[in-house]
């Protein structure tokens, strides 16, 4: 019999340990297949974050390094200025990237590295439990936000990709979101667009990625589905947020 | 006459036909990081540390290699750390201020065994503190400074030409322990001139050619991947790699100890001091050398690992100890648990920037002698 569908050589096989429902398993395996079908995983060097995917070094069959919370984008910077030819890309949550990693992120994409980010957007810290992220939307419940968001108390959520794309340093950025099918396929193909930018030596390129977290948002795996569609892709329109190529 | 514009920033290359130059000690730790084959620099500005960022920005460049001048101190170290992860040699310098901000980045490179060299070359604290020389970072220098069970080395170099030395030296501690190096001086070292030998640049080909990092991350290609991390979740797991890294810690403690002993075995007074200090201390030594005092000099030039079993052996035959520091008494604890009561330990220091005269310690010593 002929096999169509197998799991990609970059992912290893081993049980997983997020939880039911979760984005990030369908996320490394979008990286992963990407890695594979452009042929780069014995030159590719990942950096797992601190967070839900700090584990991501046990599924991911290349070299990866882990970096202090917020930091993969300074640490990515060092390991691509050494290795250029290498490929160097940074998987962060949005605890990492938009709140205690704000800086890291901003000057890096400013300087216009050469490097691929993967931002994982679940609006919540998966990890420590489901507390507020940045990008916890208004009226959102969390272990720190038992009310609510509230946009007096807390601010609004954070627009990080709309930030970085007014940034001359940023050559692509896309959000995609992987609650449904057709948006995963999406997703993958921004993926794959975003580390042939990277490839093509064109300069920074970014996915957000609104993924799935129905523990932290206290709800089944359909409901998650349901509140990335009727509330979190309304305040976080998925599409091209900048392409700039030379 | 082709006459090129002396650039206000000292460069070796001009002094192609000289056997001694002039430069600033922020200036020779930069030049000896080039020569020791650092590939990557990554700093942020601040004060009395400017002369070392600013000659990497031309020298590195110059050399193609990597200067980056960062969005933090943050970002430096983490630079850093990734440039370690690729297997390069990195250093990133700063003053004390910033070298707190650095602290969670060397914590992670003890963590995960990364070589890299940190220089600080110290200020007045605490908080902004001053401008001015201090040795107020002593005990972040040598207890670990961030969280966890780890030890630095710390090098403390008193002269600029010892600063090229222990940069050279720093380079390959790290990558012989796999792990972060300090360079310890305050802001008279990294901003007075002193004589340097051209040669004291020309380095052994085993400082300039780091050894072999088959842990680095490469790319796997032709072997499994490798994994650099410092998390440990699994039962006792943490627990035996904190064992491991005190081996380690106590290898160093056997074999890297350093130190310089000045007229101790007569001693009836000994001094201890390091860094610019232990200069002043040495003058004051030779003057009560003079008047027939006998005063000696122990100076750490580990600051870790400390040099306590020199200070314990010196401790049988001496009177008292004198510790001098540019601080409020931090080495003075490691001095005491070597002593261990066995000898009266005295302190005279100036903390927030006072710089203490030889006249002064001499005082000091005439009350003990």
């Amino acid at each position: 019999m002929r096999k169509i569908f197998t799991r990609p050589k970059s992912l290893r096989d081993v049980p997983t340990h997020y939880c039911p429902g979760c984005g990030h398993g369908i996320v490394h395996r979008l990286v992963c297949e990407v890695i594979d079908e452009l042929n780069i995983r014995e030159k590719t060097i990942g950096i797992a974050p601190v967070g839900c995917a700090v584990l991501a070094y046990d599924y991911w069959d290349f070299d990866v390094t882990e970096a202090a919370h917020g930091r993969p984008p300074a640490v990515a910077t060092g390991i691509k200025r050494i290795l250029p030819s290498n490929i160097v890309f940074t998987y962060q949550g949005d605890g990492d990237l938009a709140a205690i990693g704000t800086s890291e992120i901003i000057h890096t994409a400013n300087r216009g590295e050469n490097i691929t980010v993967i931002f994982v957007n679940n609006g919540i810290y998966g990890m420590t439990g489901g507390q507020m992220a940045p990008t916890t939307l208004l009226k959102q419940k969390t272990k720190t936000t038992p009310f609510g968001r509230d946009k007096i108390r807390e601010g609004y959520p954070l627009k990080i990709s709309e930030m970085l794309a007014v940034l001359d340093g940023v050559v692509y950025l896309e959000r995609v979101s992987v609650h449904k099918p057709v948006n995963v396929r999406a997703a993958k193909k921004a993926i794959k667009r975003a580390f042939l930018t990277q490839i093509n030596k064109e300069g920074f390129s970014m996915v957000e990625v609104v993924a799935m977290c129905p523990v932290g948002w206290g709800t089944s795996c359909e409901g998650s589905v349901k509140w990335i569609e009727d509330n979190i892709i309304k305040y976080y329109p998925l599409g091209v947020l900048k392409e700039k190529y030379e | 006459m082709n006459k090129k514009k002396r650039d206000t920033i000292y460069d070796i290359r001009y002094t192609k036909h000289a056997k001694t130059v002039l430069m600033t000690g922020n200036e020779a730790i930069g030049e000896a990081a080039v020569a020791a084959g650092c590939r990557l620099y990554a700093g942020y500005p601040i004060t009395p540390q400017n002369e070392l960022t600013a000659y990497m920005s031309k020298r590195m460049v110059e050399e193609k290699r990597v200067f980056i001048q960062s969005e933090s101190e943050l970002a430096a170290i983490n630079m850093v750390f990734g440039a370690s992860v690729a297997g390069a040699r990195a250093m990133t310098s700063s003053s004390s201020p910033g070298i707190s901000l650095k602290q969670e980045g060397i914590s992670y490179l003890a963590g995960c065994e990364l070589p890299a060299v940190i220089v600080n070359i110290m200020r007045g604290g605490p908080g902004l503190g001053n401008i001015a020389p201090a040795q107020s970072d002593y005990f972040q220098a040598t207890r670990g400074g961030g969280h966890g069970d780890y030890r630095t080395i710390a090098l403390a170099p008193s002269s600029v030409e010892e600063a090229v030395e222990l940069t050279r030296l720093a380079f390959d501690l790290a990558d012989n322990y796999r792990g972060p190096v300090l360079v310890v001086g305050d802001g008279i070292l990294g901003q007075m001139m002193e004589p340097v030998q051209v040669s004291s640049f020309k380095f052994q080909v085993s400082s300039s050619q780091p050894p072999p990092k088959p842990w680095a991350l490469t790319g796997a290609k032709g072997r499994k991947p490798n994994i650099i991390r410092s998390l440990y979740l699994k039962p006792r797991a943490l627990e035996e790699f904190n064992k491991k890294l005190q081996r380690k810690y106590e290898e160093i403690k056997e074999k890297e100890t350093r130190f310089e002993e000045v007229l101790t075995k007569d001693a009836e007074l000994i001094i201890v001091a390091y860094g610019t200090t232990s200069r002043i201390a040495k003058a004051a030594v030779q003057s009560l050398r003079k008047k027939n005092k006998k005063a000696g000099l122990i100076r750490p030039i580990t600051l870790w690992p400390f040099p306590d079993k020199a200070i314990k052996d010196a401790a049988k035959n001496t009177k008292v100890f004198l510790v001098v520091e540019m601080s409020c008494g931090q080495m003075i604890e490691d001095v005491e648990l070597a002593v261990c009561g066995r000898r009266p330990v005295h302190f005279y220091g100036r903390p927030g920037g006072g710089v203490p005269t030889p006249e002064e310690i001499e005082k000091e010593a005439e009350k003990l002698l």
